[in-house]
């Protein structure tokens, strides 16, 4: 058992609420892999790419003019603090699927700067996915992955890849950065799903 | 001053806070007890381990700023405004107060006694910290081995370890110091604040044909600035060695 | 805040000593000073000159030169997993001693 340092409080609280292991937060940290990536937005591209090869592709112009919806969602990382209520907007990625004709179960989410995390198809669609690009009622910063990240509230937050710019349908999963170096395939905060093994 | 390396599986220590001093309106030091200590390396940090009442943990690195010592050892922190375990180990913590240390760890940016050449030390900001170590560590070894220390910091009254430094400036042979002040100078002072340039560096650091070992500290950026800057004076990029902090200090209290 | 009023670079990155705590208590010894080659330009130097960023899931060795991923370490409470992704091999130094031939076939 760790030694309790007096008079420390952390960033974290703990709170009835929230899954197990996690801590909440007020603030909003800012957490990186690596360099954060500043693309053009006059080159920026969203590309879906279906298991046989077919690709859509959209436009920052073209993201933007698509039918948008607003969520309030709770935050859970696998840092272990968690941030409740935060505002989001963005298109759900059932619309950038919906004239995508797959049979793929799995998904590999790419970003701008080689960030990549998979998911079940599944759990892209039926409104618990978006690819978002305001946060609290603003464009979203960089450096928390503006111009736009995935959001996919209901997994730990290395799913909700930062910098996004597409996602390839698979027949077969396959792991992602975090989860080819030790974290959990899937990663349900709810069933603390941090690490392999979990 | 080091016990025999009885090899141990490297883990968290208990450390006990037995006493604060107050370096500036920022930066505090710490001295920690730590039974069992084995001395360090100058140059060398401690990973510091800070456990809440429910659990929640966080971590930090921070360099040992005393000379090698069994038992004991100093740590320097600057606090970050909106930081996580600085603030803490800034403001809060006093004597009594439990924490967790591991280490001392890192055998790369270290300067040891026996080592011949001349050394210069660039510090932007809590920089200072583990080439204020290194200071301390070559006057209680009784090295006579030239050391030349530019040290950036905001304003004279940012400078940590001040009074120390010229004190030893006049008793320990063979060091001296020169400040550069990015926000504001002393009165009468003959530059005028800025970010250390190259023509301050080779007025005030040393010409590359000394050949002498260099190690840089400070906020990323700071360290990043000055060894390009070196590096254009002609030091070989492999005598430089480099520590960076972080980004965080970059906006505050350094460079 | 806007993307406008931050510095371009937010130098979120320190020098590979930073994992010196981390990488000594798996191995047992000091492995910044190690030197290792990165498997995308092929850049051999010591692990304490390499590019660490700690602020994420999981400590992260980048290469400086390419920015390749080298090195990741997940710290769990009871176990850690190491990968040492874009490494072609680690240079460490050892005790001098004779050097055996190869056993086996
Ligand atoms: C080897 C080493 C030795 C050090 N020695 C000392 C020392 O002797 N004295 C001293 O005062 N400090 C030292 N530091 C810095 C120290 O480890 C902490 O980074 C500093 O005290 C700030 O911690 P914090 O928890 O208060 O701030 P945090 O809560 O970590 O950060 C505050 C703000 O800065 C940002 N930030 C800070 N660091 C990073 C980062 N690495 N990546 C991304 N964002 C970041 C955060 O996002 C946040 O906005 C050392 C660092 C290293 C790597
Ligand atoms: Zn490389």
């Amino acid at each position: 058992m760790a030694i309790v340092t007096r008079g420390f409080t952390g960033r974290g609280r703990r709170d009835v609420n929230l899954p197990p292991g996690q801590y909440l937060t007020e603030d909003f940290p800012v957490l990186s892999a690596g360099p954060t990536p500043r693309p053009n937005l006059d080159k920026w591209q969203f590309t879906v790419t279906s298991e046989t090869g077919q690709r859509f592709g959209w436009t920052w112009p073209e993201l933007r003019a698509l039918p948008s919806e607003t969520v309030t969602v709770d935050l859970h990382c696998v840092t272990r603090w968690s941030k409740l209520g935060t505002h989001w907007e963005g298109v759900s990625v059932d619309t950038l699927l919906a004239d995508v004709d797959t049979a793929a179960d799995f998904a590999m989410v790419h970003a701008y700067g080689g960030y990549t995390t998979n998911l079940p198809l599944a759990d892209l669609l039926d409104g618990q996915a978006w690819v978002a690009y305001r946060y609290d009622g603003e464009e979203l910063d960089p450096e928390h992955g503006g111009p736009a990240r995935l959001l996919v509230p209901h997994l730990y937050l290395w799913k909700s890849a930062k910098w996004v710019r597409g996602i390839e349908l698979m027949h077969e999963d396959s792991p992602g950065f975090w989860e080819s170096a030790g974290y959990h395939n899937y990663g349900d905060p709810w069933r603390e799903q941090r690490y392999s093994g979990d | 001053m080091a016990r025999a390396a009885v090899q141990r599986r490297l883990t968290w220590q208990p450390a006990t806070v037995a006493q604060v001093r107050t370096e500036t309106e920022s930066a505090r030091s710490i001295v920690l007890d730590v039974p069992g200590w084995p001395g360090h390396v100058t140059g060398q940090h401690v990973d510091v381990r800070l456990t809440a009442e429910d659990g929640y943990a966080a971590q930090r690195s921070y360099s040992v700023a005393s000379a090698p010592e069994l038992d004991r050892l100093e740590l320097t922190v600057q606090r970050v405004p909106d930081g996580e375990v600085s603030p803490y180990l800034a403001d809060v913590a006093e004597a009594g107060d439990q924490l967790e240390i591991r280490g001392p760890v890192g055998g790369y940016f270290t300067w040891r006694p026996e080592a011949v050449e001349p050394v210069l030390l660039v510090a932007g900001g809590s920089g200072i910290v583990p080439l204020m170590s290194m200071i301390r560590g070559r006057a209680a070894a009784n090295s006579r081995v030239p050391f030349r220390l530019v040290y950036s910091a905001r304003t004279p009254d940012d400078v940590i370890y001040a009074q120390e430094l010229s004190r030893r400036v006049r008793d320990d042979r063979g060091l001296d110091v020169a400040f550069a002040y990015t926000r504001g100078t002393p009165a009468g002072w003959p530059r005028p604040p800025g970010r250390l340039d190259a023509a301050l560096l080779a007025e005030v650091g040393w010409p590359a044909d000394f050949i002498p070992a260099v190690y840089i500290c400070g906020p990323t950026g700071f360290v990043e600035a000055a060894a390009n800057l070196l590096v254009a004076q002609g030091h070989e990029p492999q005598r430089i060695k480099t520590e960076r902090f972080g980004p965080t200090g970059d906006r505050e209290a350094a460079a | 805040m806007t993307a406008g009023d931050r510095p371009l670079d937010r130098d979120e990155w320190v020098d590979g000593n930073e994992a010196a705590g981390i990488l000594q208590e798996i191995f047992t010894m000091d492995i910044t000073t190690a030197r290792g080659r990165c498997a995308g330009c092929g850049r051999v130097a010591p692990m304490a000159e390499t590019r660490v960023y700690d602020h994420a899931p999981g400590l992260v060795v980048r290469c400086p030169d390419c920015d390749a991923v080298l090195l990741t370490v997940i710290r769990a409470p009871d176990r850690a997993f190491l990968a040492t992704t874009g490494l072609t091999y680690l240079e460490v130094a050892l005790p001098e001693s004779a050097t055996s031939g190869f056993t086996g076939a």
